[in-house]
């Protein structure tokens, strides 16, 4: 029995094609994921989140115990309202999960964990504030539907639609979040542009939705969202990492605080055993296929392997993220195995788009490696 | 699903149309290209390439996954869609007027031995 999200019947009201997505049965597009993608680059797209799942960690020793247990370190948390994107780890250094830490005020905070990984999730938080007798207590809210309102015209599409919200959201940061009456408003998302995830009470969720797509917005399946994340340069986990993976060879480095003084959980293991792999894009110069996860990358260095390839409806060529050898750089060309041919691919820094904007080209300081 | 009555299929999802010169054109169904989505590669088998029925001689890429296109039966490979390297989303607009390639049958008759559209309707459903 598939699990649903508080918007389903609206999905299939709407002709959308539902798929089992890690036990949960969810829209993966409402006719083409193409034209969904181009929506949220160029209008305003709408995600139905709710899969997804928020737990309220709160407590005295809420961010002692949030100290502990995930990689970036919450003191960075600030201004009430302020998001940090992290992972959590074991104590091998593998990735658990990766999660939005939103700081509401001190005691209280909001994280929002993967579908996938959210019961194991829990289990481990509980397991972690048992050992460490911690102050703290863990409410998952699946009361609450997230959506995902993003692109350009994003914001305004929901300002037209929740104008008394305006005052609170419109001030807000990229990477920060305000409560807006009865809802919770994040300037966040995964497909590289602008917009609102939005947290709302479960029961009033298709009413939000329907008013957001009455305003404009285009419903977009996980489809749409996984081209557009790949296109960000945004890992997915349980693709481009894992429990078996070290941040540092997945590119998230940037997301480990290893500043002295603090100790996470997975820190000494980090610690023991640095990057072995660099993370990072593949932008396929030859016809012949399409990349994709699994495939071998061969490069003048040694071996990598794609972790997550498609293509880019942006770019209109297939685009990866790949682990290389650390000795592959950006600009040279390698060679990946599709099928029976070696495609040629170039190297190149993510994100291959922002904000609308194809931010690689093929005229790259183009190096033959092989 | 569109399964027009005029044409053969398979349990793999490919359409198979006679041509007046002998040779079989060969597309993937309607239901197929739904299932697939948004399609942007398409690769078919080299002219001269002798298959026998059921291998594996070309593939259509979606966005979301790659497929193998199969051949529905014996026989030598005779030519392939050229508008399909640079459009190969006219498979998603029109799955029986986007042919992949023809084949020579090695044994006309083989076709006959085909799924018809109820068949096939019946076969795709299941």
């Amino acid at each position: 029995m598939l699990k649903t999200t508080p918007l389903n019947a609206t999905h299939r009201a709407a002709g959308a094609r539902m798929v089992d997505f890690g036990g949960w049965d969810m829209p993966v597009h409402y006719g083409s994921q193409v034209e969904e993608h181009h929506a949220v680059r160029r209008e305003a797209g709408l995600f139905d989140v709710s899969h997804m799942l928020a737990v309220d960690v709160s407590g005295a020793g809420a961010r002692e115990f949030l100290r502990r247990a995930v990689a970036n370190n919450v003191d960075k948390l600030k201004a009430a309202g302020k998001a940090l994107y992290t992972c959590m780890l074991n104590e091998r250094g593998g990735v658990i999960d990766d999660l939005i830490v939103y700081f509401i005020r001190e005691g209280e905070y909001r994280i929002v964990v993967n579908a996938g990984t959210a019961d194991k999730d829990l289990a481990w938080l509980s397991s972690l504030a048992k050992q460490g007798n911690a102050q703290v207590r863990l409410e998952p809210r699946r009361d609450l539907a997230m959506i995902a309102i993003q692109g350009p015209r994003a914001r305004e599409t929901f300002w037209s639609v929740h104008p008394e919200a305006k005052a609170a959201t419109q001030e807000l940061k990229p990477f920060s979040a305000a409560p807006a009456g009865e809802l919770f408003v994040a300037r966040t998302g995964y497909t590289g542009e602008d917009g609102f995830e939005i947290m709302v009470r479960a029961s009033e969720a298709p009413r939000l939705w329907e008013r957001l797509v009455a305003a404009g917005a285009r419903p977009c399946g996980l489809g749409a969202r996984d081209t557009l994340r790949l296109e960000a340069g945004m890992n997915l986990y349980g693709q481009d990492m894992d429990e078996n993976v070290s941040p540092l060879d997945a590119g998230l480095a940037w997301t480990v605080d290893l500043s002295p003084g603090r100790d996470f959980v997975g820190r000494a293991a980090l610690e023991s055993h640095p990057a072995r792999m660099q993370f990072a894009g593949l932008l396929l110069l030859d016809a012949g296929g399409v990349l994709r996860a699994h495939q071998k990358v061969e490069t003048a260095h040694g071996e990598g392997e794609i972790t997550s390839g498609t293509f880019s409806p942006t770019i209109g060529k297939s685009i990866a993220l790949a682990r290389l050898p650390l000795a592959a750089a950006a600009g040279e060309t390698v060679h990946v195995r599709v099928r029976d041919k070696l495609l040629a691919a170039l190297v190149v820094k993510p994100p291959f788009v922002r904000n609308g904007k194809i931010l690689v080209t093929q005229t790259t300081t183009h190096k033959e490696s092989a | 699903m569109k399964t027009p009555q005029e044409l053969r299929y398979t349990a793999s999802h490919e359409w198979v149309r006679r041509e007046p010169d002998g040779t079989v054109s060969v597309g993937i169904t309607d239901h197929a290209q739904e299932q697939l989505g948004d399609i942007v590669f398409v690769e078919a088998p080299q002219a001269g390439r002798k298959v026998s029925a059921g291998e594996a001689v070309g593939v259509v890429e979606s966005v979301k996954a790659a497929s193998d296109i199969y051949a529905p039966v014996a026989g030598e490979i005779v030519g392939a869609n050229p508008a399909l390297t640079d459009t190969p989303e006219k498979v998603n607009e029109d799955a029986y007027g986007a042919w992949i390639y023809r084949v020579k049958p090695a044994n006309p008759a083989d076709i006959d031995k085909l799924l018809d559209a109820a068949a096939y309707e019946k076969a795709a459903a299941a």
